[in-house]
């Protein structure tokens, strides 16, 4: 048998120009339609008209009112659950302790039938109500483990400017 | 003085590391890419909560109204200045739902991306807006944050 002699075969040589061509344009792509999406959350709440709001189920419990009320530039002047004002340092704070007092949890995941109208003023800023709104609704404790305290959160109604 | 004929050696850079980088990052994005259609808008910076929890199932066919910082609405797309624009825009969408399904409105919930520094009044003429168009269910968007937000306590 002949040994055929293999010092003479030609070099194959690979085409790199098109893989890289394609590659380059998948990244481009890529990079383009990246977007960064940050974590959203809801509060649920169901509010129905005033004028339909009379068949929705009433409340055993009295109705808690908190006040939000706003210096001329819409920051926060002081809170107000009822007849008692936070004012100073953390007023969310204090308001939530006040509510964890009013009802008692016992560190379980449990709501109660409490409702919480929000009357905030007009040009108060949003994050002040969601502020309210998270001091209410809940907590989360330690382990991070969620604790609902009021479900039922409305809006007073609108005041006019 | 005699110049050398240049040597006709072809320099060949080592293309093997930026292939290999390339290639990471196609991999990078290509698994972190979001096909998903989320109802975001970078014109509205969300309040931040640490109880805004992501809905346990999608809603059904949600309205997505946007509030930006110099209350603007923006919804379907479109953007306007006045609440009586937002409403008339809002009555077309209900009179979809009531002509083409058999849902009530007051089943459908309307989500509301407010900005942080919006003014919570127009917050509630949004609501109110669609509280008389019949909408009963809303969810209040906020952004989830692993800080305490209310501090104290």
């Amino acid at each position: 048998m002949r040994i055929r002699n293999t010092e003479h075969r030609e070099r194959i040589v690979l085409q790199m120009t098109p893989m890289i061509d394609i590659v380059f344009q998948l990244l481009v792509f890529f990079v383009f339609t990246f977007k960064i999406i940050l974590p959203e959350g809801d509060f649920n709440i169901r509010m129905p008209s005033a004028t339909s709001s009379a068949s929705s189920q009433p409340s055993e419990t009295p109705l808690l009112t908190v006040k939000l009320r706003a210096t001329p530039s819409g920051e926060l002047a002081r809170v107000q659950l009822g007849e008692i004002t936070f004012e100073g340092e953390a007023p969310f704070g204090q308001l939530h302790a006040a509510i964890r007092e009013m009802i008692p949890d016992d560190g379980g995941p449990a709501s109660s039938d409490q409702e919480v109208e929000i009357e905030a003023d007009y040009n108060l800023k949003y994050r002040y109500t969601m502020n309210a709104i998270t001091a209410i609704t809940g907590y989360l404790d330690e382990e991070k483990n969620r604790h609902k305290l009021v479900e039922r959160v409305r809006f007073a109604p609108l005041q006019k400017k | 003085m005699r110049i050398r004929p240049k040597g006709s050696e072809i320099v060949e850079g080592d293309l093997t590391p930026m292939i290999d980088m390339t290639f990471q990052l196609i991999a990078f994005f290509m698994l972190v890419i979001n096909f998903s259609d989320v109802e975001q808008d970078q014109r509205v910076k969300l309040p931040a909560s640490e109880l805004a929890q992501p809905p346990t199932a999608p809603y059904e066919h949600p309205y997505t109204i946007h509030l930006t910082s110099t209350d603007r609405y923006i919804f379907g797309g479109r953007q306007w200045n006045e609440i009586a624009q937002l409403k008339s825009a809002l009555l077309a969408e209900t009179q979809i739902i009531k002509r083409h399904t058999n849902k009530k409105l007051a089943d459908v919930t309307v989500i509301i991306r407010a900005d942080e520094q919006a003014k919570t009044g127009v917050v509630q003429e949004i609501i109110q807006a669609c509280q008389e168009l019949e909408f009963e269910k809303f969810a209040l968007r906020g952004k989830q944050s692993d800080q305490r937000t209310i501090g104290g306590g």
